[in-house]
C-alpha cells in the first residue's frame, strides 16, 4: 500500500533543518502500523509530507501508494487517490458549513475518479449513519467546520470524515492527544470499523495507551527523522516501561 | 492654491456642459452654482487621495432617450418578490414597470415637476447639508443634470419592496438619476436596486427616516455595462429609526471605477445605521467604498461591515469615518473592513477615522487584509477539494459576514442573501486571475 524509501525532508524557509532523514517504511495493505517516538523525531512532519503540506522540502527519497509516485501530486490529489490525514490540530473554518464541506469532498473525491456525484439524499444518509457512530449530534454538523467544537468534537470530526471519504491509507496523526479516556475509546471504536483487508493506518502516537484500543500489527520506533526499530506490539509496551533511552542509545551505537 | 481651484472650475464646467431637463428649477440652477465652487474633485483632495476621480472629470455626451428598449432581464434578486421600477438611460419608464398601488405609499416622477409639492423642499436638502464638513461634489453635479427620478413618500409599512432597475442603451454616455425619499414616523420601506444604468452612472438617494420608520435598501452593483458609478446615500435618521443599507459589488472581468459614498445623519435617540457591503474585484476593477457617520443624539448605534475580495490587479478602497458629536453620549460605533488578496498585485487601501467630542462611547474600527488562511486551504485540499472549490468557499466564508448584514427575518430576506450567495459563486467562477 505504502512505501516509503530513504525520504530525505527540510524546512523550505530553513533549508539547515533538515527533519526527515532518510525513512524507509512499508506499511502493506490491510494492516495497521503504529509510529511512536520522542518529541521532534520528525512523526508529525512525515504525515504532513505525505499529506502535501506546503513548506517543506523533499530532497531525497520516494513515497508511493499503490505504485503511484504521491510526492508529486497535489494534497487533493493525493485525497483523490486514497490518502487520509487525521490531523493533530483540526482546523477551524468559519463561515463555511460541516455539511458543506463534507458534501464538497466527497463530491470532489468522486469527480477525481471519474465516478458520478452522491445524490444529496444519499449522501445526507451516508453522513448521519456515520455521525451517530460517533456520537456525532445533526447540531454539530449544521456547524462550521471544527468551530465551536470541544477537543474530542474536532477528533471524532476527523474520523467522521474518514468514515465518509472512504480512504485506503488513512494516516492519524496524534488522534488521542488532548482527549480524555472514553473519547479515545469512542475515537478508536471508530477506526475499529474501519479496518479493512483493502485498507492500511499508520497511527502516530506519544502514548502506547492508544494502542491498547487501536491494535497495531507493527509498531516503529522514530527518532531522529528515521525508523529506528520495527516490532510487534510489544514494542511499544516496551516504550510504555522503559522509555525511549535504550532504544536511542542502541540505535545511535 | 487658486491655480488647484481654476482647474477645479474649469473641470467643473465642462462636466455642466450640454443641454439639462427643464424640471427642478431653481433648485438645478442653485446645484450648478454649487458644482462650480466646489469644483471637480481632484487626486489632490484628501478624499480621493485612494482614488482618482480624473476618469470622472472626463465629460461624456449626456444621456439621450433610448433608441430601442434594453431587455429587463434578471432582476439578479432571485426568488425576491418586489415592484419593479424601470429606468431607461436615468428615466423612469412606465410601460416596462409595475403599477404602485400600495396605501402608504406614494411614488412621483420628478420629470413631471414637483413645484408645490413636499418633495420640492426635501429634494436636495441633504446633499446640500452633506457637502459639509466634506465637499461631495458629484452628488451636487447630479443634482444639477439629473434626468429623472422618483419622489417617495412613505407613510405605511410597505409589505413588498420596490426595486429600481437601471438599463442603459447606447455607449458613452452619463446617466443621472435621483430619488427623495420621505419615510414619516413609523413608516417603512425596502428599496432593491439593480443595473448597469450607463457608461457613467451617476445616482443619488437622499432619504429622510422620521422616527421609529425603517429604511432598507439592498443593491446589487454586477452587471457589465457601466464603466464608471458614483453613488451617494444620504441619509438622516429620527428617533428610534433604522437604516440598513447593504451593497454587492462586482462584475468578474471588468475594470469598474466604482464610488459608493454614504453620509448619514443619526439626529434622533436610539437611532441605529448600518451599512455594509461585499465588494469584489479583479481584472484592473476599482472600488471605493466611502461612508461617513455622524452621530448626534444619545444611545445611537451605527455599523459599517465592509468585506473586498481582490483578485488579480483590482484595488478595493474603504474611508470610513465616525463623527461623534458633542452630546451625543452612549454612541455604540462600530466599524470593520476586511480584505482577502487572491491576486499578488491586488490592492486594499483603508482609511478609518474617528472623531469623537462626547466622552461616553464605545466606538471601534478594525481593518484586516491578507491571503487566504494557507492551514484552512490546506485542510480543504487534503480532504480532495481542489484549488479552485476551496478558494471559492473561504471566499464565501469571508463574504458571508456582509451578506450576513441582511439581518431582517423571514423568507425575503434568506432569498435576499441566497441571491447575494449566487454571485459570489458566480464571480468566483468567472473572474480574472
Amino acid at each position: 500500500m505504502l512505501t516509503i524509501k530513504n525520504l530525505h525532508a527540510r524546512l523550505e524557509e530553513e533549508p539547515d533543518t533538515v527533519i526527515l532523514k532518510g525513512v524507509d517504511l512499508e506499511v502493506p495493505t490491510g494492516q495497521v502500523h503504529a509510529i511512536m517516538g520522542p518529541n521532534g523525531s520528525g512523526k508529525s512532519t512525515m504525515s504532513y509530507v505525505l499529506s502535501g503540506r506546503d513548506g517543506y522540502e523533499v530532497t531525497d527519497g520516494a513515497a508511493d501508494l499503490d505504485g503511484d509516485d504521491i510526492l508529486e501530486m497535489e494534497p487533493d490529489e493525493r485525497a483523490a487517490a486514497g490518502l487520509f490525514l487525521a490531523f493533530q490540530y483540526p482546523v477551524e473554518i468559519p463561515g463555511v458549513g460541516n455539511m458543506t464541506f463534507l458534501r464538497e469532498a466527497v463530491n470532489a473525491q468522486r469527480k477525481a475518479r471519474d465516478q458520478e456525484e452522491m445524490s444529496a439524499a444519499g449522501f445526507l444518509k451516508l453522513v448521519r449513519a456515520e455521525a451517530a457512530k460517533l456520537e456525532i449530534s445533526p447540531e454539530m454538523l449544521k456547524r462550521f467546520v471544527n468551530v465551536g467544537f470541544s477537543g474530542g468534537e474536532k477528533k471524532r470530526n476527523e474520523i467522521l470524515q474518514m468514515a465518509v471519504l472512504q480512504p485506503k491509507m488513512c494516516i492519524l496523526d496524534e488522534t488521542d492527544s488532548g482527549l480524555d479516556v472514553d473519547a479515545m475509546k469512542l475515537v478508536a471504536e471508530g477506526v475499529n470499523a474501519l479496518r479493512s483487508p483493502d485498507r492500511s493506518f499508520l497511527v502516530i502516537t506519544h502514548y502506547q495507551r492508544l494502542l491498547d484500543y487501536i491494535k497495531p500489527d507493527v509498531v516503529h520506533i522514530m527518532a531522529g527523522g528515521r525508523i529506528v526499530e520495527s516490532g510487534g506490539p510489544d514494542l511499544a509496551l516496551k516504550v510504555e516501561n522503559e522509555g525511549y533511552s535504550d532504544i536511542l542509545k542502541k540505535s545511535a551505537a | 492654491m487658486n491655480i488647484m481651484n481654476d482647474q477645479k472650475m474649469i473641470l467643473a464646467q465642462a462636466l455642466l456642459d450640454g443641454d439639462t431637463p427643464s424640471w427642478g428649477q431653481p433648485q438645478r440652477q442653485a446645484a450648478r452654482e454649487r458644482f462650480l465652487k466646489l469644483g471637480a474633485p481632484m487626486r489632490r483632495d484628501e478624499y480621493w487621495r485612494y482614488t482618482d476621480p480624473s476618469k470622472f472629470n472626463q465629460p461624456l455626451a449626456p444621456i439621450e432617450a433610448a433608441v430601442v428598449d434594453p431587455e429587463v432581464g434578471d432582476s439578479g434578486f432571485g426568488e425576491t418578490e418586489a415592484l419593479t421600477l424601470v429606468f431607461v438611460n436615468g428615466r423612469l419608464r412606465s410601460d416596462l414597470s409595475d403599477a404602485i398601488d400600495i396605501p402608504g405609499l406614494e411614488v412621483t416622477r420628478l420629470a413631471d415637476g414637483i413645484e408645490g409639492s413636499w418633495a420640492a423642499e426635501k429634494l436636495g436638502a441633504l446633499e446640500v447639508a452633506g457637502q459639509e464638513p466634506v465637499a461631495r461634489p458629484y452628488a451636487a453635479l447630479n443634482a444639477a443634470l439629473a434626468v429623472d427620478g422618483l419622489a417617495i413618500r412613505v407613510t405605511g409599512d410597505v409589505p413588498k419592496p420596490i426595486h429600481f432597475r437601471y438599463l442603459a442603451e447606447g455607449a458613452d454616455r452619463a446617466v443621472y438619476v435621483r430619488h427623495v425619499i420621505d419615510l414619516a414616523p413609523e413608516a417603512a420601506l425596502t428599496v432593491l436596486e439593480s443595473g448597469a444604468g450607463g457608461e457613467r452612472f451617476n445616482a443619488v438617494i437622499e432619504v429622510d427616516i422620521g422616527d421609529k420608520a425603517t429604511f432598507r435598501r439592498k443593491r446589487l452593483q454586477n452587471e457589465a455595462g457601466a464603466d464608471q458609478v458614483i453613488t451617494h446615500l444620504f441619509a438622516r435618521l429620527g428617533e428610534e429609526s433604522a437604516l440598513r443599507s447593504f451593497t454587492l459589488t462586482g462584475v468578474a472581468g471588468a475594470s469598474k471605477l466604482v464610488r459608493n459614498e454614504a453620509m448619514i445623519w443619526l439626529e434622533g435617540d436610539e437611532g441605529s445605521a448600518h451599512i455594509a457591503g461585499g465588494v469584489m474585484g479583479d481584472a484592473k476593477a476599482h472600488l471605493d467604498n466611502t461612508v461617513f457617520i455622524v452621530h448626534d443624539a444619545l444611545n445611537c448605534e451605527s455599523r459599517q461591515v465592509f468585506k473586498n475580495v481582490l483578485a488579480d490587479e483590482a484595488r478595493g478602497v474603504f474611508q470610513g469615518k465616525i463623527l461623534v458629536k458633542e452630546g451625543a453620549q452612549k454612541t455604540d460605533g462600530y466599524q470593520i473592513s476586511q480584505s482577502v488578496l487572491l491576486g499578488e498585485r491586488a490592492e486594499f487601501d483603508v482609511k478609518p477615522e474617528l472623531e469623537i467630542y462626547a466622552d461616553d462611547v464605545a466606538c471601534s474600527h478594525g481593518s484586516t487584509s491578507g491571503a487566504l488562511d494557507e492551514t484552512a486551504m490546506f485542510y480543504l485540499r487534503s480532504r480532495g477539494v481542489s484549488q479552485d472549490v476551496a478558494e471559492r468557499l473561504l471566499v464565501e466564508a469571508f463574504i458571508e459576514e456582509a451578506i450576513q448584514e441582511i439581518d431582517e427575518e423571514g423568507p425575503q430576506a434568506e432569498a435576499l442573501r441566497e441571491a447575494m450567495r449566487g454571485h459570489v459563486a458566480a464571480w468566483m467562477s468567472d473572474r480574472t486571475t
